[in-house]
């Protein structure tokens, strides 16, 4: 089984949800939808489950219109954003409701809900009402219901969103597991968190503003941002992006930011281009270049600060806790092996030659959430 | 106020409330089993102390009495035209409902909210201006004077409620509810019947217990639309004001009508505070 989109565009009442979009996605992969929120994630997942109807381009399944194929017979798990159940139902019958639509004999569907209630931990709830569970649990059994039917396509709409932080790091893990030993179905994703992406280790694919921006391997999309739109929606803090000017083997950020071009960009000419750093490439040093803190969060173990070199605003993220007050001034030095280059289109000319550690950047996302 | 001083106040406030509700129906009780020199000779309320009781107004109006008007003939009409007029409406109703909530309809520069509140407008004319369309048309189908006739303009009454009271249930009913049952194997039909349908039985029930309402209790309609042949509860009612009322036959019948409703007051009431949507979407 494959799914190809071609140049699929969706406009509701003038606002543009879907724009030119186009993949193919095959069989027994897992899949993540990265975006912002409105990037069109949500657009793209309902499409795909027939919950929505295209303006134009092509939809199929193993050559087939998908688009004239109703919902309930797309053979399609869901789960979405809220905790979706029905209420009338316990949960025991809300796991076997798919099951039940389908005609199974009362053995197979007794057998199949105890399997995935076992693998969810839900075992114990059955008897019980959605309303008298936690939002996790819900969430659960909102789960068990979309993999115990025999869906082809499995969608996750931003499943964890409103889970509190435990919960979601605890499901986050349990996902990672089954998603990846789920090799018999194809699963899509989606998150607005790169840090999610990234360790739930899939094909990420990247939306913004209706568009696909670039498609990869999680490691791939974090070191080699096809644009300054990826290099900005997959990072968090989202990718300083700085436009300077390359003269004699300098860089000219403004007058009084300039810098020796490192080893890995030797062979950029002399022109106009954006270069791109990370927060966390960005270091306080004491004699190095003068800044002004604009704002400064706390955020765990980690601060942010938002600080202004001239005319240029930046994000840092140090290590610790810093204190520091609004205007009171520091000063930073750049990681130059680790810049970015992109062209005045915004793509990728120069990617760094040795990536500061993806795991390591996992990790110190990983504290930011 | 501090929490004791309110619920002193609760008490006798609601105390007081109850009495105004009550004090009719134990005065409509107490004549019922007067004579008529129990109703004339000033205002006694006890039994066997103020004034010696009698079945005479039971008698008379359960039609074993000598005199009066047997009202079990017009309580069966009532029942058959309410409860068919009111089942009726509440499935035609429901059905307008899901559509008006979940599908967008467009005729020229008519949208949802315009089908709905044609829906409603039919409650917002006075009943009058009905009366003579309604008439001509009986009239014409040759239903005048029949419980069948009396059905169909009862629909026409009762719909609205129905559709009115279900639109806004629906309405608070998730989306993504009808969506999960389409995706896990319902048809759109299936999806109301099985999924919608069940989680909207306290709308049903108020739904139904309004159509109930005001289709057993109207008199206009009841009154204007029959004549010989067929006669409704509000109307036999009525009839027994004569010159001399019969007010102890009067408070029987007035009785009679209203146990009906209580009884099914009572036996919905559990279904009325029931959250049963929470847990849907947290």
């Amino acid at each position: 089984m494959s799914i190809v989109a071609e140049n699929i565009n969706l406009t509701v009442d003038g606002e543009t949800y879907l724009r030119n979009v186009s993949f193919e996605l095959p069989n027994e992969d897992f899949f993540i939808i990265v975006g912002r929120t409105k990037a069109g994630k949500t657009t793209l997942l309902r499409l795909l489950a027939g919950l929505e109807e295209i303006d134009s381009g092509s939809l199929t399944l193993d050559g087939d219109d998908l688009t004239k194929m109703p919902p309930w017979e797309r053979k399609v798990g869901m789960v979405y954003q809220q905790f979706i159940n029905y209420p009338h139902l316990n949960n025991f019958e809300n796991i076997a409701f798919p099951l039940r639509r389908a005609g199974l004999p009362e053995d197979k569907i007794a057998e199949a809900v105890n399997k995935v209630a076992a693998v969810l931990g839900v075992e114990e709830f059955l008897e019980k009402l959605p309303s008298e569970l936690s939002g996790g649990q819900q969430q659960r059994i909102a789960l068990a219901r979309a993999l115990v039917k025999d869906s082809k396509l499995l969608i996750l709409d931003e499943p964890l969103v409103n889970l509190d932080y435990k919960l979601r790091e605890q499901l986050r893990e349990e996902f990672k597991n089954i998603f990846n030993d789920q090799r018999e179905r194809l699963v899509i994703y989606s998150t607005t968190e790169p840090a999610e992406a990234m360790e739930l280790n899939g094909t990420v694919i990247v939306m913004h503003e209706g568009e696909i921006i670039q498609i990869g391997a999680a490691e791939e999309v974090y070191n080699r941002p096809a644009n300054t739109r990826v290099a900005e929606v997959f990072n968090d803090p989202p990718m300083n992006l700085v436009r300077g000017v390359v003269e004699g083997n300098r860089i000219h950020l403004n007058q009084d930011v300039i810098m020796a071009l490192p080893a890995h960009l030797q062979n950029l000419a002399a022109g106009r281009y954006t270069f791109g750093i990370r927060a966390a490439d960005i270091n306080l040093k004491p004699d190095a270049y003068a800044a002004e803190v604009q704002l400064g969060e706390i955020n765990g173990s980690e601060t942010i600060l938002h600080i202004k070199l001239g005319d240029i605003s930046l994000v840092t993220e140090q290590e610790g806790v810093h204190q520091y007050d609004l205007g009171a001034s520091a000063s930073v030095d750049f990681d130059l092996n680790q810049l970015y280059v992109f062209d005045n289109n915004g793509d990728l000319l120069f990617s760094p030659a040795t990536n500061s550690s993806f795991e390591k950047a996992m990790q110190d996302q990983e504290k930011d959430n | 106020m501090n929490s004791s001083g309110y619920k002193i106040f609760k008490f006798v406030f609601l105390a007081f409330w109850a009495s105004f509700v009550v004090a009719p129906f134990l005065w409509a009780l107490t004549t019922s089993f007067k004579t008529i020199n129990g109703v004339t000779s000033g205002a006694t309320y006890i039994p066997w102390v103020d004034y010696e009781p009698s079945l005479d107004g039971w008698r008379n109006v359960l039609g074993t009495g000598s005199q009066g008007i047997n009202v079990i003939e017009p309580f069966i009409s009532s029942a058959y035209v309410t409860i068919g007029a009111s089942a009726l409406s509440l499935v035609l109703g429901t059905f307008v409902a899901y559509g008006l909530s979940r599908f967008k309809y467009r005729a020229g520069f008519i949208r949802n909210g315009d089908i709905t509140f044609f829906f409603i407008s039919q409650r917002i004319m006075p009943p009058v201006v009905l009366s003579i369309p309604f008439f001509l048309m009986l009239q014409q189908l040759g239903l005048l004077d029949s419980i069948f006739g009396l059905i169909l303009v009862y629909i026409a009454l009762l719909m609205p409620i129905a559709v009115w009271v279900m639109v806004d249930f629906f309405n608070n009913i998730p989306k993504e509810i009808d969506e999960m049952a389409m995706l896990d194997g319902c048809s759109p039909l299936q999806t109301f019947l099985r999924v919608i349908l069940p989680n909207a039985k306290p709308g049903l029930v108020v739904a139904g217990l309004f159509c109930v309402i005001f289709g057993w209790n109207d008199f206009f309609f009841a009154f204007t639309l029959t004549f010989t042949e067929t006669q409704l509860l509000p109307v036999a009612i009525v009839s027994l004001n004569s010159s001399a009322t019969p007010w102890w036959s009067l408070s029987a019948s007035a009785l009679i009508s209203i146990a009906p409703l209580i009884f099914v007051a009572v036996l919905v009431e559990k279904y009325l505070d029931r959250g049963n949507l929470a847990g849907a979407v947290k």
